[in-house]
């Protein structure tokens, strides 16, 4: 019996410190610490070159490009959650844009309230284009936008909620694969067309726009859209810790092993289910707040943002920067859509073509996307180390059963 | 609803504990099931005793597996009683309950988490609360990691404890996969074909690992190799076309005029694999 302990014992000494895999030292320290280390030098290199040097200098980055960082951070952070649920989870969802949607237009609300009697139209109490509509009163749905609270408690809800009416329902009824990937589509195809409409009340065709500020900073202000950028860095920080905490933890555990056996998870005792509207559900927050911090950066938040093409490209950026690895779906998001401001501003027409290649070059040559050339480098340096406590491990059996062989004998 | 003696309702998180007074832990009483037409079951009955090891052979068709997918809540019947001890009722559960109550099942197909390393593995599976929040905060305790080294030594698995369970032979994730039932402490054990795809000195010493499981757990293994139900079964139930046909030990069973009927057949033993499996084995036994 003490035998059996003691090798126990040295099990999970083993466990805890065997560089197994490139994954698994990705997934324990260095990881998180890399990728947080790296956004905040970013994030501070960008912030001095923008205060500090003048226009003209070599480091001089532009107000334009400090927004154009911040927008390309939202795209992060919105990848990181198209990754939890489809690498981790594997729910293939194609409607992530509906979340990050919604979450921008709970900002835009609450933008549009900022704009008081600033408007066209010089109404202190409705936005431009409800006067236009010659609607005379704010709708049930505007009550309390104009207070930041409001504001950032519908960026968590709104998305919140619709992804776990739609997981319940999804999920539940055991919807998986291939049928769910179309719900999800249809799902914010459907929002697409509903906020389209005038009556819908969130600006029909043209969305919100025209902000002029934010808890009572202009949004022209280049210090405003600095704040803006550190802002979404901060938010990506978090987000980023969040989803490497639930990876790392039993629960990211669970989801992958759903991902690959989900009938043995439910003879295991646990409730999938539960699971994927769980992660569903945050993954939405995520994805919200990304949309959120977006709008105030680009000025606008119409209905377009709902089109499923949106969505489709963000499962590209994952799939691209590397699915299952979080800093994978930062990567490719900041890639891909730096590769698009450059390529459409050169060609723009060619753009489509050229991400429908870089996505085929990709899945033929790296089928773990550009995060999966990092691991490869790193595994041949830990192979060694690995090697080695693998004969620790076969010894430590083998003398085991040397002493007890030795103890029958004995007998 | 599950309701213990003083009335308050039991949830399957809550332990809850079949009442095996009567020494039975499994009734299955008049169980019925028809897909489209065709009956899988036909009010089968099966009374599985508290630390058994017993062995359900049949012809292919004969309901072997449906009635575990009865058992463990994947199909419900069309009529019949099933009751874990004497008071719960399994039909009132789902799969994830019936688990955590303590019915465990292996696949015929092994089904193990092959991105995640055999240690994990049976992390996953231990005993206790699967709720979401208990499982974003869980953290190992030593009690636990003594428990999961436990296992690995049973199953044979201490050196592979760090591969992705992907990475493993077919008899190792048969293996792992009793090794997961294990750690969830179940009492009642079901065995899909556990040894199907493996080669001698495996399926030895499967046998081994099932006859020392039986007695602290009850162990009902399906199986067609005839060879190693005889080396581990003491009781043997039969089934044909959904209902018991036969039970009792090996030889009583080979003896028993019902079962060399269906199984020989009149019409000179045209029948399937299994049945000739038997037939091959009575005559092995017989010279």
């Amino acid at each position: 019996m003490t035998n059996s302990t003691n090798s126990a014992n040295a099990l999970t000494e083993n466990y805890a410190k065997e560089p197994f895999s490139m994954q698994k030292i990705f997934k324990t320290l260095s990881h998180l610490h890399v990728v947080v280390g790296t956004l905040f030098i970013a994030t501070l290199y960008v912030t001095i070159c923008n205060l500090f040097f003048a226009e003209g200098s070599f480091f001089h980055v532009s107000d334009y490009t400090v927004s154009l960082f911040g927008k390309y951070l939202c795209y992060a952070l919105l990848a990181l959650a198209v990754d939890l649920v489809w690498g981790y989870c594997g729910i293939l969802s194609l409607g992530h844009g509906a979340f990050f949607t919604l979450g921008g237009y709970a900002m835009g609300m609450y933008l549009m309230r900022q704009i008081g009697d600033r408007g066209v139209y010089g109404n202190p109490d409705l936005p431009d284009f409800m006067v236009f509509l010659s609607w005379t009163e704010l709708p049930w749905f505007w009550a309390g936008s104009s207070s930041i609270v409001w504001m950032i408690a519908m960026v968590f809800i709104g998305p919140g909620l619709l992804a776990y009416i739609f997981g319940s329902m999804a999920f539940r009824s055991r919807v998986s694969g291939v049928y769910l990937s179309i719900m999800t589509q249809a799902m914010t195809y459907a929002l697409m067309l509903a906020f389209f409409r005038n009556e819908m009340g969130f600006g029909g065709n043209n969305g919100l726009t025209d902000f002029k500020e934010i808890a009572g900073f202009s949004l022209q202000d280049p210090h405003t859209k600095l704040s803006l950028f550190v802002i979404t860095a901060v938010a990506l920080g978090i987000g980023y810790w969040i989803s490497n905490f639930i990876v790392n933890s039993k629960m990211g555990r669970v989801v992958t092993a759903t991902r690959d056996a989900e009938s043995r998870v439910r003879f295991v005792g646990y409730k999938p289910e539960h699971y994927k509207v769980w992660i569903f559900v945050v993954s939405a927050m995520l994805a919200g707040v990304a949309g959120a911090l977006y709008v105030p950066q680009v000025g606008i938040i119409n209905p377009g943002e709902f089109s499923p093409l949106n969505s489709i490209e963000m499962v590209i950026w994952v799939a691209i920067g590397g699915r299952c690895t979080l800093y994978g779906a930062i990567i490719g998001a900041i890639v891909v859509s730096y590769a698009k401001t450059r390529f459409t501003a050169i060609m723009p027409e060619a753009w489509l073509f050229a991400l429908g290649g870089l996505f085929v070059l990709v899945t033929l040559l790296l089928p773990k996307g550009i995060a999966g050339l990092l691991p490869n480098l790193f595994d041949k340096l830990s192979m060694f180390k690995s090697a080695e406590s693998e004969t620790l491990a076969v010894k430590e059996v083998n003398d085991q059963n040397k002493t007890k062989t030795t103890e029958v004998e004995a007998k | 609803m599950i309701v213990d003696k003083s009335g308050s309702p039991l949830t399957a998180t809550e332990n809850i504990k079949p009442d095996t007074r009567h020494g039975v832990i499994l009734y299955v009483e008049d169980v019925s099931v028809s897909f489209e037409g065709f009956k899988a079951l036909n009010d089968l009955n099966l009374y599985i005793n508290d630390g058994e090891l017993r062995c359900l052979i049949g012809a292919n068709g004969a309901g072997k597996t449906t009635l575990m997918d009865v058992i463990t809540g994947k199909i419900r019947p069309d009529k019949g009683k099933v009751n874990f001890g004497q008071q719960i009722d399994l039909l009132q559960l789902d799969e994830s309950e019936i688990a955590r109550a303590g019915i465990g099942r292996k696949f015929q197909k092994p089904t193990v988490f092959e991105a995640l390393t055999v240690f994990e593995n049976i992390e996953l599976s231990l005993a206790g609360d699967k709720g979401i929040w208990t499982s974003l905060f869980h953290k190992l305790s030593g009690e636990q990691k003594d428990r999961i080294g436990e296992i690995l030594q049973t199953i044979g698995l201490v050196k592979e404890a760090y591969y992705p369970a992907g990475r493993l032979s077919h008899g190792q994730k048969q293996w792992l996969e009793i090794g997961m039932l294990l750690a969830a402490e179940p009492r009642v054990l079901l065995v899909d074909e556990p040894v199907a795809g493996m080669t001698g000195q495996e399926t030895e010493r499967t046998a081994e690992l099932l006859t020392s499981l039986a007695g602290k757990h009850s162990v009902i293994v399906v199986e067609h190799d005839m060879a190693f139900v005889r080396s581990i079964a003491k009781k043997v139930t039969v089934l044909h076309q959904g209902s018991v046909l036969a039970e009792g030990t090996m030889s009583e069973v080979q003896a028993n005029p019902e079962v060399i009927k269906v199984y020989l057949g009149e019409d000179d033993g045209q029948d399937n694999t299994a049945a000739n499996n038997v037939a091959e084995q009575e005559v092995g036994a017989q010279a």
